[in-house]
């Protein structure tokens, strides 16, 4: 069994020992002193996490990432001098509590941002709150609700792209690479539906075919009984599926195939947290996977990266250091490093110093363009759009080789831009 | 796929989801024929024997049959014993009242499920199966340890069966059924009959549960789902008669599993519905069950 924290596992020997180990580092020589310290209170940042609920082992990592970027930029003398709290709520992975969450921030915590959120319903449903609440929302999210301007000024993506460039960016490779008449399966909801939309518009744009779709509700069990849908002639299956039956999904998928499957094209969101190694999964070998950020250190692998894993407690495999079975979400966990950071960039830039001073953090961030590869960010470099809110950078297809995923394809910044459909520095604050 | 193979996966599919919805369906059923409590936590059974199934194979390192078959007795005992403590300390002392309880089986499942997620966390938990063994069936594969299910459930049923028409404990069981008070008047303990009864429903969910877990994943929240079916077929099959809650169970199971495959399995829980609203206009008493008046 895991190690688990419950309150009842704490006894007065370990309280003791806790407390002389915080005030052993604060006496500590490299122990770093705020500047105004004395007058300043933290910078509050609410994080509204998926800890229970559908997105559970998301949020797990989520958070790790989180604390190992909040730890590192208090470890450099926070921001604007001032220490950096993580406040999180767990939103179940749901958009009514998620909705709630930002009210807590706001209302109760005094949070100056919200940030965190990565399942697309969970956005939807807060983000009209954050607007309401006029407290900057920076999401993680992935979709492509951000950029589309479903959503409203205070909702920004600086740290994580979204599904129509990333698809939009993946689709020629698909087409001149693997196949030209594909079926694709996703999670009935939001995110599935950019997956649905956008590739199949990319796809086709390139001369290929999308010959079924196949929708499966994200609360699915069982898979088997919508793989006879799948049409015989598809050359390739294009794969996307989220929720705690993933594995089930890619195990039941090899059962029904065996040796005889068609190419596979997935998103690593298929597999996320789940062990490449599990029996049952070989089947996979030869397919390949979108990674927002590859799990397995490659051999190119920059010294960001290498920094970002290690602070984070992620090995070479992609799972943590402390439990090789306890694989990370590596393709999107990143997108939370990179936020906190912008965060802090942006909190720098405008001088931010409370509460009345979020609509100036909003234009600074809105002003920002390039963000060099680098220790903030360890994914590659983006290219943040300020008008539609939202970032663009690299994309990397990997391929099952020896039962690791190695990368075969990186693709430009270039190729992920698409014309904006928003403009949200017109809107008033 | 052409329509014959079609129809095969899709019947194979259909049975495998049919021998597990009458097991789980079976214990809410015998709960209420015998103790006309309206089970509301029952799906909350079926997720504790899935989550102790995972703990306990895990606890297990090696063969991973070896671990299958402890987590097969094991896991339905813990079950049973949470849900005859849970009698102990709740229903009894509503005094079984139909309407009370039901209120009080709701507040139950969300003990059981917080606790359970308090306790192993909120991720989805695989099971080894404890076979490996694809099938080939030349149009597609199928798992082995599907059939292992189904065969299962089919023996598991007939011991139920065997239990209740031919032990001096069913004819007990059936007593209370028929009538309580003359069946206490001939001496019979009711209250110990129930608080069995009810640690039974919930161990033969659990037992349901083990056996599905090698093939879906131990989740915190995965007991709303076979809940909202099991009721569907008791509904269906007549409240309280077992005959009938299997048939049910193999009607709703197979046609789930064909409307699934062939249309789509939102469409296969609309029928479900749709069918329990014919059944409680045209036979409200369900296919099997016996009229009171």
């Amino acid at each position: 069994m895991t190690k688990k924290f419950s309150p009842n596992n704490i006894s007065r020997r370990n309280v003791i020992k806790g407390a002389a180990a915080v005030s052993g580092i604060a006496t500590m020589p490299g122990f770093v002193r705020y500047s105004q310290a004395a007058s300043s209170s933290p910078i509050k940042i609410g994080f509204q996490v998926h800890r229970t609920g559908i997105g559970a082992a998301y949020g797990r990592w989520y958070d790790r990432t989180t604390q190992a970027a909040a730890k590192l930029i208090n470890d450099n003398g926070g921001i604007n001098g001032r220490s950096v709290e993580i406040v999180a709520e767990d939103d179940g992975t749901d958009p009514k509590r998620g909705a709630e969450a930002l009210e807590k921030f706001a209302n109760q915590h005094k949070c100056d941002v919200a940030f965190g959120t990565l399942f697309s319903h969970v956005v939807i449903g807060s983000a009209p709150r954050a607007g309401e609440l006029k407290i900057p929302y920076f999401v993680v999210s992935e979709g492509h609700h951000v950029a589309s301007g479903m959503l409203n000024r205070y909702t920004l993506q600086p740290g994580i792209t979204d599904v129509k460039s990333q698809v939009q960016a993946m689709a020629p490779f698909v087409h001149n690479n693997l196949a030209k008449k594909v079926t694709m399966i996703y999670p009935d909801f939001a995110f599935g539906h950019d997956h649905r939309d956008y590739f199949s518009a990319a796809f086709e744009k390139q001369g290929g075919k999308i010959i079924a779709k196949i929708p499966i509700s994200p609360a699915e069990t069982s898979f088997s009984k919508y793989f006879p849908k799948i049409p015989k002639d598809t050359d390739l299956i294009y794969h996307v599926m989220v929720g705690p039956a993933v594995l089930t999904f890619v195990k039941e998928l090899g059962e029904f195939y065996g040796s005889k499957r068609p190419k596979l094209f997935g998103f690593i969101d298929s597999l996320e947290a789940v062990d490449l190694s599990t029996p049952g999964l070989e089947f996979l070998e030869g397919s390949y996977f979108w990674e927002g950020n590859p799990r397995y250190a490659q051999s190119n692998q920059n010294e960001h990266d290498k920094f970002y894993r290690a602070a984070v407690g992620v090995d070479d495999n992609g799972a943590s250091v402390s439990d090789s079975k306890d694989v990370s979400t590596y393709a999107h966990m990143f997108g939370c490093w990179e936020t906190l950071h912008v965060i802090k960039k942006g909190m720098e830039a405008s001088g931010y110093s409370g509460i009345s001073d979020r609509a100036k953090l909003i234009e600074a961030v809105e002003s920002m363009t390039d963000m060099p590869l680098s220790q903030a960010h360890p994914q590659g470099a983006k290219v943040f759009n300020g008008k539609t809110h939202q970032v663009f950078g690299h994309q990397y297809i990997t391929k099952v080789t020896n039962g690791k995923l190695v990368l075969a394809h990186t693709t430009s910044i270039e190729d992920t831009l698409y014309p904006d459909e928003v403009d949200y520095t017109s809107q008033s604050f | 796929m052409d329509l014959g193979p079609y129809l095969l996966f899709a019947s194979l599919e259909g049975l495998v989801h049919a021998a597990v919805l009458s097991l789980i369906a079976l214990g809410l059923s015998l709960v209420f024929g015998v103790m006309r409590v309206v089970n509301v936590a029952h799906g909350e059974f079926f997720m504790l024997g899935a989550i102790l199934a995972w703990w306990v194979t895990s606890l297990i390192s090696g063969n991973h049959a070896i671990g299958f078959l402890i987590a097969l007795i094991v896991a339905p005992m813990i079950a049973g014993a949470i849900a005859m403590f849970s009698d102990w300390l709740v229903l009894k002392h509503l005094k079984y009242d139909p309407e009370a309880t039901i209120i009080a089986t709701i507040g139950i499942l969300y003990i059981i499920q917080q606790s359970a997620l308090m306790t192993f966390g909120p991720d989805a938990r695989p099971v080894e199966q404890p076979f490996h063994y694809r099938m080939d069936l030349y149009w597609f594969g199928f798992s082995a340890y599907k059939f292992f299910v189904i065969f299962s459930a089919i023996i598991l049923l007939l011991i139920v069966w065997l239990v209740m028409a031919k032990t001096k404990f069913g004819l007990i069981l059936r007593a209370t059924q028929l009538d309580s008070e003359t069946a206490q008047a001939f001496g019979i303990p009711i209250f110990k009959v129930y608080s069995l009864v009810f640690g039974a429903g919930a161990a033969i969910a659990a037992i349901a549960a083990v056996l599905i877990v090698p093939i879906q994943q131990a989740h915190y929240l995965m007991g709303g789902e076979p809940l909202l079916l099991a009721f569907i077929v008791v509904i269906i099959g007549g409240l309280g008669s077992l005959r009938g809650t299997v048939a049910a169970a193999v009607l709703i199971g197979m046609s789930d599993g064909i409307v699934s495959v062939f249309f789509s399995p939102n469409l296969a829980k609309i029928i479900a519905t749709l069918l329990v609203v014919l059944v409680l206009l045209i036979k409200p008493n369900g296919l099997f069950g016996i009229s009171k008046t």
